[in-house]
């Protein structure tokens, strides 16, 4: 094992290579995430990288204006903080009058003013304002530099949630997939089994028939499900729109692949096994339901994240066999909507659009370890 | 109880004949063990017995029933596969009460028989473990407890050595003669292509080649009255001599065999002659093995050690009490 670990030139090529392909793919997500968590101000001000970091604000405040003034011996002083009714908060690192110059003063030290005025304005907003005369009714208007510490929210997803209608997409985007992933997943478990370990007449058929199948573009069986879908919509008085469409339209496209992809992977568990069941009394159905199950969940998950990520992320399918209304529309169609609605507004876009992916996430998360183990170790000799 | 007798069985692949015209008779509580070449159709009987594979034409018995179209699982057989065929996602509990669970034995009984099998096999600590983490000779007797858990009449074994290391191989033997001896009723069938095992372990042998039964008898009966020269080859270590020619002839017989240990050895005289090839000395005897003319390499045996260096002529003289004849078809002249 020693030597599988020494550092050959390949061996950093390749995994330089792999580095900058998880950079490449990790790196929009995270944009994304970061994004989807800022105000709506930041996200348009600076970039998804710099939310860490504390950044330097301009902005133009009034002081109070003469009526709040107070008389303190010859001088008149108005007290106040910078950051009372303004849009606006953080530490105050430099002020200056007007709009002009904000960096002309530091905090902290009084500055002399013309006509005998000063100002004093500490980094936490407050402010002491004297005068030699009466101020003006108007106050006096400053502009400021503050720095603003990184502050994350979740008013986003609020608002997109609430408002924006992506919750109620969330839960018909899982209304379709959910049961567009199991039910062709329990057809094809059986069709595999049968196909791989019962001898029926028309086996080497079938399985061509399906192998055939597998090569039918979707897009060619639209109209003609679509027609059929109505007549049957007619005839069972039913909406030819609606989830149970959309369950069978994916469970038809689906099944071609999942049962070719079990029945491979059936088709190679050790004779010995099934032999060994059925000598031990058991019939089709239970070597099916206690051995061939349980033995084939690797393939069975792999095939369910395929499934669930492709009727997750589906537009298409989703478009032609459901209705656009607030019941039906799915995330992929909000999403779409709201581009064009909506293309301004980035808290929306990226909030909206990490929601989307975290359920794919989390279903290849929890998934993708049967992808490598192995389930056979230790049934038959030796290892 | 559990006699199994078959009659002109006969099994082919499409135009592959693999079983022909198999006549046998096997009485209950016999250890029978199948012995031949690879290849000569020693598990598809096994299979054929099982019902794992249908039978083209003849008959098969079990107990008096003819069982041709009857299926493995009411055979009342139990077979133990070469890999063991342990079902890797269940516990040495499930796999060895599964057939019971099939039967639908209520729970309490099931734990009840798993456990009595598994203190007889010494696999009480290991029953709640899966199979990738028990050893390989562990592996092997929960592959026999599924058998016995069943309270099956016949047993099958299918090479269950042949995935052992040597050691643990002769230690496995002993305890499946040993588990024949617990279980005098039932009938045991074993397939092995290692002669050691058969001759050990079996009450009867029969050895097969290419098909066809070419001996059924004990152990001793096949050492000592092979029918023919394949039999007479096969059974018995080192391998039998067959010598041809004049030696043959004044013996009235196409071919003589002679067993290694059954030759006189002299540096003077004797019918056979030849050269000495090498030798082994392991102590307790010697192999000389002879460059012949004729009859290529014969093997001979001494007791001790030997006084034969190679290229010493060496003058050999077969036994007659120990000398087999056979005539042109290699069958055996009595």
């Amino acid at each position: 094992m020693i030597s599988d670990m020494k550092l050959t030139p390949s061996r950093v090529a390749v995994n330089l290579v792999v580095l900058v392909l998880v950079t490449l793919w990790t790196l929009p997500t995270l944009g994304i995430l970061v994004s989807s968590f800022r105000d709506k101000n930041l996200i348009s001000s600076s970039g998804w990288w710099t939310a860490l970091s504390t950044s330097d604000r301009s902005a133009t405040i009034r002081l109070k204006g003469g009526k709040d003034a107070v008389q303190e011996g010859d001088k008149f002083v108005i007290k106040g903080n910078l950051f009372e009714g303004a849009d606006a908060s953080g530490t105050v690192s430099s002020f200056g009058l007007g709009t002009r110059d904000p960096k002309a003063n530091a905090v902290g030290a009084t500055a002399t003013l013309e006509d005998g005025k000063t100002l004093l304005i500490n980094a936490d907003g407050t402010y002491v304002f004297t005068s030699p005369t009466a101020f003006e009714e108007r106050g006096q208007r400053v502009s400021v530099i503050t720095a603003v510490p990184p502050s994350f929210t979740t008013d986003n997803y609020n608002t997109v949630l609430n408002s924006e209608g992506i919750g109620r997409s969330f839960l018909n985007s899982l209304t379709v997939a959910i049961p567009s992933t199991i039910i062709p997943i329990l057809i094809a478990a059986f069709a595999a089994y049968a196909l791989a370990w019962m001898e029926l007449p028309v086996r080497g058929l079938l399985v061509a028939v399906i192998v055939a199948l597998l090569v039918v573009p979707l897009q060619l069986s639209l109209i003609p499900l679509l027609s059929i879908y109505n007549n049957a919509g007619d005839l069972l008085g039913m909406s030819p729109k609606g989830y149970l469409g959309v369950w069978l339209a994916h469970t038809g496209f689906g099944l071609p692949f999942a049962i070719y992809l079990f029945r491979s992977y059936i088709a190679g568990l050790p004779k010995d096994l099934i032999e060994s069941a059925r000598v031990d009394g058991a019939n089709d159905f239970r070597i099916f339901t206690r051995i061939v199950l349980p033995l084939s969940f690797p393939v069975l998950a792999s095939f369910a994240i395929f499934q669930f990520l492709w009727t997750w992320n589906d537009l298409l399918v989703a478009m032609v066999f459901l209705g656009s209304d607030n019941e039906q529309l799915v995330l992929t169609g909000r999403l779409n909507g709201l581009l064009g609605s909506r293309g301004g507004n980035w808290e929306i876009l990226t909030t909206s659009a990490f929601i989307t992916i975290i359920v794919p996430l989390v279903v290849f998360f929890s998934l993708q370890r049967y992808f490598v183990r192995g389930l056979l170790a230790g049934s038959v000799k030796g290892g | 109880m559990a006699d199994i007798k078959m009659t002109n069985l006969n099994k082919s692949y499409g135009s592959v004949h693999i079983l022909k015209n198999i006549n046998l008779d096997i009485k209950s509580g016999e250890f029978i063990v199948f012995v031949g070449p690879s290849g000569c159709g020693k598990s598809t009987l096994l299979r054929s017995i099982c019902g794992l594979e249908s039978i083209s034409s003849g008959q098969l018995e079990i107990d008096h029933a003819v069982v041709n179209e009857v299926p493995p699982s009411k055979r009342n057989i139990a077979m133990v596969f070469q890999s063991y065929a342990l079902y890797p996602h269940m516990s040495v509990f499930e796999n060895v009460g599964f057939a019971l669970e099939n039967q639908g034995v209520p729970k309490d009984e099931i734990k009840k028989r798993v456990e009595r099998v598994a203190d007889m096999l010494q696999l009480t600590p290991y029953l709640g473990r899966l199979p990738k983490a028990l050893s390989g000779g562990q592996r092997q007797r929960v592959a026999i407890g599924r058998a016995i858990v069943r309270g099956a009449k016949v047993f099958l074994f299918d090479e269950p050595l042949s995935n052992l290391d040597a050691a643990l191989r002769v230690q496995t033997r002993m305890e499946i003669a040993k588990l024949k001896q617990s279980m005098p009723n039932t009938t045991m069938i074993y397939v092995t292509h290692d002669q050691v095992e058969a001759m050990t372990l079996a009450d009867r042998i029969v050895v097969l080649q290419a098909g066809v039964v070419e001996q059924v008898g004990s152990p001793m009966e096949l050492y000592e009255r092979p029918a023919n020269i394949f039999v007479a080859g096969f059974i018995g270590s080192p391998k039998m001599n067959f010598i041809k020619g004049k030696a043959a002839a004044d013996l009235k017989a196409a071919t003589i065999g002679v067993r290694p240990e059954h030759f006189e050895t002299s540096k003077t005289k004797g019918p056979v002659q030849g050269r000495v090839d090498y030798t082994e000395v392991l102590g307790s005897d010697s192999f000389i093995y002879v460059a012949t003319e004729g009859d290529g390499l014969i093997t001979a045996r001494e007791t001790g050690k030997t006084s034969f260096s190679d290229g010493d002529t060496i003058y050999l003289t077969p036994q007659a009490a120990h000398t087999h004849r056979f005539d042109e078809n290699g069958k055996r002249i009595n």
